[in-house]
């Protein structure tokens, strides 16, 4: 069980909280303009990292916000959390 | 290769015991193959022993950086079944149960097949619909399915709660009779005693840190025992297909999650087929020792640390104890995790890739070892031939670009 420190919360257990799958991937600004690699790239591919990986999370049991987290997928160990529309602190890769 | 049979056994009977001989080499790996394959879990096993025995390729390398079989290979619950709803699944995984009907034989290896049949359970109407339309589609695909009443479930297990005021009541189930289980660690040390036995190398604790390219085209990989070359790689690396993918510069459409397990303590037998269940969400078999082995949910994060949260096994316990109030005393051994590679549209990748003389087996999720027999086999053809198979050839790299996506989310009677 991680457990996972809400910026508004504090520490909270996993189970209140849901994984919205890798961070700062963002939406084409000219949607009309990709070809079918780019939306291929935009809707499908990740990076999936065996190490330090940016993630949003969203504590949907409490305050109900989303945030981003560094999380080392190789040991679960949390970096380091931040709000959303942040770019992650430097060196946290 | 020494045949094992009757005799061979009376004969190290005599001998003590003494007298088998490795089943496998452990040689130190050549400067050079015709094919270098990176992972030597069932897929990568069962893709040399292919490629030697269907394609006459035996100059063949499986790199393994730990040991054979001690991912996801030896942490499944070893369930076989082929009753998926799409044409294309259902084709590659049937192709699968039909080798591993004839495995046993072939390698000369007892796998421990047995057929005793797979239940995916009903608890609602829209369960029931969902359940026959894939039971259709099944009959229509020539795997064999049915579909059984409550009353036939209960005479088949015994022991599952029937009760009118059961909070998720069972209102019937698919059964496939040629489902069942098989023994996984026998079907690694299967494959790689035949595969060494036509000459592949083995080679364990020898990691993989780079693919070698040249202009496009790969030349070899770098490992933590030496440069090795070779004019075709291919990558069976399950949960870490991601990491490998990404030293030829590929990205993939993978998710890694843990995904759990776990047996309980011995009992005497008392369930004879395989129980699944997606909307209470449990899985339940007996092994041959008696043990329950049971299959939890995936994590919900991605994540490589091969164990899961206890959240996840406490939901997969209440499940179990709702379908079987009489396993609530039971004690649990032993849980564990492995991680499982999960494509968008819960369908595998079989394919070549951008990178010419790079084939790349992955993206099975949970749906692993059902299919080894069957990956290797389609995945030997595509190496040898460089060119897919008809039954791997929808399930290549290019549909995420072209749209045609094999959606068996919640379609292939997966448990999750």
């Amino acid at each position: 069980m991680l457990l996972i420190p809400c910026p508004w919360c504090g520490e909270r257990e996993e189970a209140e909280f849901h994984n919205g799958g890798e961070a700062h991937i963002e939406r084409p600004k000219n949607p009309d303009k990709l070809n079918d690699e780019e939306w291929a790239d935009y809707l499908f591919m990740t990076s999936n990292t065996k190490g330090v990986y940016l993630e949003r999370w969203v504590h949907d049991h409490g305050c109900r916000r989303w945030f981003n987290v560094a999380r080392n997928t190789a040991t679960n160990a949390i970096i380091t959390v931040y709000k959303m529309g942040q770019k992650p602190p430097k060196g946290v890769r | 290769m020494k045949k094992y049979s009757i005799f061979s056994l009376a004969r190290n009977a005599l001998g003590f015991h003494q007298g088998w001989e490795q089943a496998w080499r452990s040689p130190d790996p050549k400067p050079a193959y015709d094919v270098i394959i990176i992972g030597g879990g069932g897929h990568g096993l069962a893709t040399a022993h292919y490629l030697a025995k269907e394609h006459g390729i035996t100059n063949v390398a499986v790199i393994e950086k730990g040991w054979l079989g001690g991912g996801n290979t030896g942490r499944n619950t070893t369930i076989i079944r082929s009753n998926y709803l799409w044409d294309e699944s259902a084709a590659i995984y049937e192709k699968s149960l039909k080798l591993y009907e004839g495995l046993s034989q072939e390698l000369n290896y007892n796998i421990m097949l047995s057929q005793r049949g797979v239940l995916n359970l009903a608890h609602n109407l829209h369960d029931v619909r969902e359940l026959q339309r894939r039971i259709n589609a099944n009959k229509l695909n020539g795997v064999d399915s049915e579909f059984l009443t409550p009353a036939q479930i209960k005479e088949m297990v015994p022991i599952i709660n029937m009760e009118p005021n059961a909070r998720f009541p069972i209102l019937g189930a698919s059964l496939q009779r040629r489902g069942g289980v098989a023994r996984h660690d026998a079907i690694a040390w299967g494959l790689a005693r035949s595969a060494d036995s036509r000459g592949v190398d083995i080679i364990q604790q020898c990691e993989v840190t780079g693919i070698l390219r040249d202009g496009g085209k790969v030349t070899g990989v770098e490992t933590t025992r030496g440069t090795i070359k070779a004019p075709k790689v291919a990558i069976v690396t399950a949960g870490h297909c991601s990491v490998v993918a990404d030293m030829a510069g590929i990205r993939l459409p993978v998710s890694s999650f843990p995904l759990q397990a776990m047996v309980s303590e011995p009992v005497k037998p008392i369930i004879n087929c395989v129980v699944m269940s997606n909307a209470v969400h449990v899985y339940v078999s007996q092994s041959d020792k008696g043990e329950l082995v049971l299959g939890a949910g995936v994590d919900g994060y991605t994540g490589y640390t091969q164990r899961g949260s206890l959240h996840v096994v406490e939901h997969q316990l209440a499940s179990l104890c709702e379908l079987f109030p009489l396993f609530s005393r039971l004690r649990i051994m032993r849980m564990w995790g492995g991680i499982v590679d999960t494509c968008p549209d819960a369908s595998p990748i079989v394919s070549k890739t951008p990178v010419e003389g790079l084939y790349i087996n992955c993206g099975w999720g949970t749906g692993g070892f059902k299919s080894t027999p069957g990956s290797g086999w389609v995945f030997a053809h595509t190496i040898a031939r460089d060119e897919a198979h008809p039954l791997n050839a929808p399930f290549n790299l290019d549909r995420f670009t072209s749209g045609a996506l094999i959606d068996e989310h919640g379609a292939a009677a997966v448990a999750h």
